[in-house]
């Protein structure tokens, strides 16, 4: 059984809001996937479809290629933290693992485990209403390790962590995926997931923007601009034209070249004699990139809001 | 940090066709056991079932009268047997026969409608004036003994309930109807032949009709026959509460003349002696019983009742076991709370989302959780109620009351109807808390519609409308009825004294009926919504 998520053109309206029009997309074992978007975009909407905790009025949301509902053990196939102050508060943390593990036919060893695991044994027999957030997420993960499952999912995990934390967590969720497993993050600040994501699902209004690699989606982003420095720019931008090329000039000495690559520019100039003293491909940073998908869904929001304010 | 096992080892431990509803059931019970709070409601419901307790109403004898006691009568019911007798002992097989001219009695003023006559009532001092009560009796008797509580059969007229045979204390019979006067006599025979006794009744002495038949199992060739008068004493509820009822009354008197007193068969006549059966005792100081014979006639003149004791009555006599578990209804309410609880905190952190995810049934959520909390309710109840009857018997004895006894399988069935009680009730919070996901929402309406009712029943009703306890859930406190109803005994039938409007399993059916639907929306809404 291939451990994947696979979401197909999931629709749901609470009321006059249409939460998801179309969202689309699949999470492959052995990687992390980012789900990325602004608040509201759909994401926490989506991973309760994919629980079977919310009901999609169209589309599939399938599990290792099963309806999740139709699982007899759903832990042993999603672990997955959606809020980790869904808790008692007068329950120990040991014992709120200990009747999730009962659920799903494992016993209290597999509770121990888990609690080592989330570096939790100390506080596991002290009530879970005593912890602070970050304790939390570390029980909600503890809680999404049980079944030791393919496929994890999480709403958000970076949430209310400390900088020490947020390194924690990016390093876990890199393990993770290490060990073949699916990983599933949301979160709505791009700069959380640099550097801990392999694939990236941007989300917006509803539906997916971009599904593509973090390097694909910088290189989009970025186009085939390059920045070229030199002093004898008529000529340079003459034979780049020539050969193609759009040429602007931003400043002076300064040519920006759109339509060649880079080592298409250092040769057509070479061949022409042409003295440059710098070539730079632009590159913009992930945060960027993100900004420049996703500004659609953010005017969209700010002007959907301003007029329910205003009627 | 790693999580040391291989991907692979979730799908092979997974195991088709099994441990789904198990493995639920055992999650819901750790999920109850883990919460200290909810543990605790429990012991509560325990102890504040066991702890609230009513002084004894009414009790033959005074506080530290430990001697205090009703007799029992051939069925093992407290009986009262207290009447004026005018008796000879009869060997062998024969029937006696008599005409009733008349029945007069007198009661305590402000009972019945009737001429005030300044004098004193038999042994008290309340003034009395001439009037029946509806079951003022006299007429012939056959007895085992003269013993309290023995074996009899009996034909009789009565105040308000024509002619009726009643025997063995229970056994009550109609025969002809109308009030006996001079003008309109009636004619009474019992025949003995062996065990068997039967009346007959007549209105002119000429054409007899047959009433009944009574078996008395053992009974000796030698009986005690005659005739008889007894009067029940007059009691009016003046309030009722779940102290008890508190009543105003007294003792009354009834005379019966009789004609033509014959013995046929081998019962020949000998010498009538009158006496007193059964007292004297609390409320009768002195013998009020007298007989008078001139010209053939023989006037009988008595007080008490041949009849089963009713608890609650209000004219002495043993108190209702069931005063021991009237704490059950603040029981329920510390019960209803954890139930409602065990729901509702779901809801109150989104808890519910988990629990939904771990298991994705949830109709089969609800039903394990339903199964917890039913099993938690019905321990508790099973700990709760033998603990109360315990203490109230106990607290009874110490007040020198004497508490009227009931059979072992009626003792067992207030004992598991207590406990089902409880499962019931659990299982009504749970899917009212399931419902409304407001754990103060959900208790609300289930004390409105579980307890409420029992009170009100129970304090407001005296003897009036008693539909809440019969269409609402508290309809399921009917398990907690103790004793049957008599027609021929007059009693207020309170529900503290363990009388419902309907039998403990059909009431109980009804509380059944509420929680199923209760539970059976409660799944059909979770079903729909999202969590």
């Amino acid at each position: 059984m291939e451990a994947t998520i696979s979401v197909r053109g999931l629709r749901k309206r609470f009321g006059p809001v249409l939460a998801l029009d179309g969202m689309t997309f699949t999470v492959q074992p052995g990687r992390v996937t980012g789900f990325v978007g602004p608040n509201g975009a759909g994401k926490s909407t989506t991973m309760r479809v994919i629980l079977g905790l919310n009901a999609a009025d169209e589309g599939q949301a399938l599990v290792g290629g099963q309806a999740y509902a139709s699982l007899r053990y759903p832990l042993r196939w999603v672990g997955s933290l959606l809020d980790a102050g869904a808790l008692q508060p007068s329950r120990s943390a040991r014992n709120h693992l200990l009747w999730l593990a009962h659920s799903q036919g494992l016993g209290a060893r597999r509770v121990d485990e888990v609690l080592t695991a989330a570096g939790l044994s100390a506080v596991a027999r002290r009530h879970a209403g005593g912890f602070s957030l970050g304790m939390r997420q570390r029980l909600g993960i503890a809680a999404a390790l049980l079944g030791d499952p393919p496929v994890l999912m999480m709403d958000e995990p970076f949430n209310g962590m400390d900088p020490e934390g947020i390194v924690w967590m990016r390093g876990f969720l890199r393990s993770l995926a290490g060990q073949g497993r699916g990983v599933l993050v949301s979160s709505h600040l791009m700069s959380e997931l640099q550097d801990t994501a392999d694939h990236l699902v941007v989300a917006g209004r509803g539906r997916v923007i971009a599904d593509a690699s973090v390097r694909d989606l910088i290189a989009a982003a970025s186009g085939d601009r390059v920045t070229l420095r030199t002093s004898a720019e008529p000529t340079a931008a003459m034979v780049l034209e020539r050969a193609g090329a759009t040429v602007a000039a931003p400043g002076p000495g300064v040519l920006t070249v759109t339509g060649l690559t880079a080592e298409r520019v250092v040769g057509a100039l070479g061949a022409a004699a042409v003295p440059f003293s710098e070539v730079a491909a632009h590159r913009v940073s992930l945060e960027e990139a993100y900004m420049e998908l996703t500004r659609d869904a953010v005017e969209f929001r700010a002007a959907a809001a301003s007029g329910s304010a205003a009627s | 940090m790693t999580a040391g096992t291989a991907i692979v080892a979730a799908q092979e431990s997974e195991r088709p066709g099994r441990g789904g509803f198990g493995s639920l059931l055992h999650a819901e019970w750790t999920k109850f056991r883990t919460v200290r709070g909810w543990l605790i409601g429990l012991l509560v419901a325990v102890l504040v079932t066991a702890g609230l307790l009513l002084s004894g109403g009414d009790s033959c004898g005074g506080p530290g009268n430990s001697g205090c006691t009703l007799p029992l009568g051939p069925g093992g019911e407290a009986v009262n047997d207290s009447f004026y007798f005018v008796r000879q002992p009869l060997a062998g097989n024969g029937s006696i026969t008599v005409q009733v001219t008349s029945l007069t009695g007198e009661t305590p003023s402000g009972s019945v409608s009737g001429r005030v006559r300044a004098r004193s009532g038999p042994g008290t001092g309340q003034s009395m004036r001439s009037g029946l009560e509806p079951w003022s009796k006299a007429g012939i008797i056959v007895a085992a003994s003269t013993a309290p509580g023995a074996a009899y059969a009996a034909m009789m007229v009565t105040g308000t309930h024509g002619v009726r045979m009643q025997y063995d204390y229970t056994g009550d019979t109609a025969g002809l109807p109308g009030a006996v006067s001079a003008l309109s006599p009636r004619w009474l025979r019992l025949t003995r032949s062996g065990d068997m006794i039967t009346g007959y009744d007549s209105a002119n002495g000429s054409v007899w009709v047959k009433v009944g038949t009574a078996r008395l199992g053992g009974l000796p060739s030698t009986v005690q026959a005659g005739l008889f008068a007894a009067s029940p004493a007059y009691s009016q509820v003046v309030s009722q509460s779940l102290g008890g009822s508190s009543a105003t009354g007294g003792p009354t008197l009834a005379t019966g003349t009789f004609d033509q007193v014959g013995l046929a068969g081998r019962w020949t006549g000998g010498r009538w002696t009158g006496a007193d059966i059964g007292g004297p005792d609390a409320m009768y100081p002195q013998d009020p019983g007298t007989f008078r014979q001139a010209a053939g006639t023989v006037s009988v003149t008595g007080s008490g009742d041949i009849a089963p004791d009713v608890p609650g009555s209000g004219g002495g006599g043993g108190i209702s076991i069931s005063q021991g578990l009237v704490g059950t209804f603040v029981g329920l309410i510390a019960l209803v709370v954890v139930a409602s609880m065990y729901m509702t905190a779901e809801y109150r952190r989104g808890l519910i989302r988990v629990t939904l995810a771990a298991s994705p049934r949830r109709g089969q959520v609800l039903l394990a959780k339903a199964a917890v909390i039913a099993a938690a309710g019905f321990v508790t109840g099973l700990v709760a109620a033998p603990l109360s009857l315990a203490v109230g018997e106990r607290s009874a004895h110490a007040g020198g009351a004497f508490i009227d006894p009931v059979a072992a399988l009626t003792l067992a069935r207030l004992v598991l109807g207590t406990a089902a009680l409880f499962a019931a009730v659990a299982v009504f919070a749970l899917g009212a808390g399931a419902l409304m996901r407001r754990g103060a929402a959900a208790v609300t309406v289930t004390i409105l519609l579980v307890v409420a009712p029992f009170i009100i029943g129970t304090v407001l009703s005296a003897g009036g409308t008693q539909w809440p306890l019969r269409v609402l859930p508290a309809a399921g406190f009917a398990v907690q009825g103790a004793y049957p109803r008599y027609p021929q005994v007059t009693a207020s039938y309170s529900t503290v004294s363990g009388y419902y409007p309907l039998p403990p399993w059909a009431g109980f059916a009804v509380l059944c009926g509420w929680a199923a639907v209760v539970l059976g929306l409660a799944t059909w809404v979770l079903r729909r919504r999202d969590a």
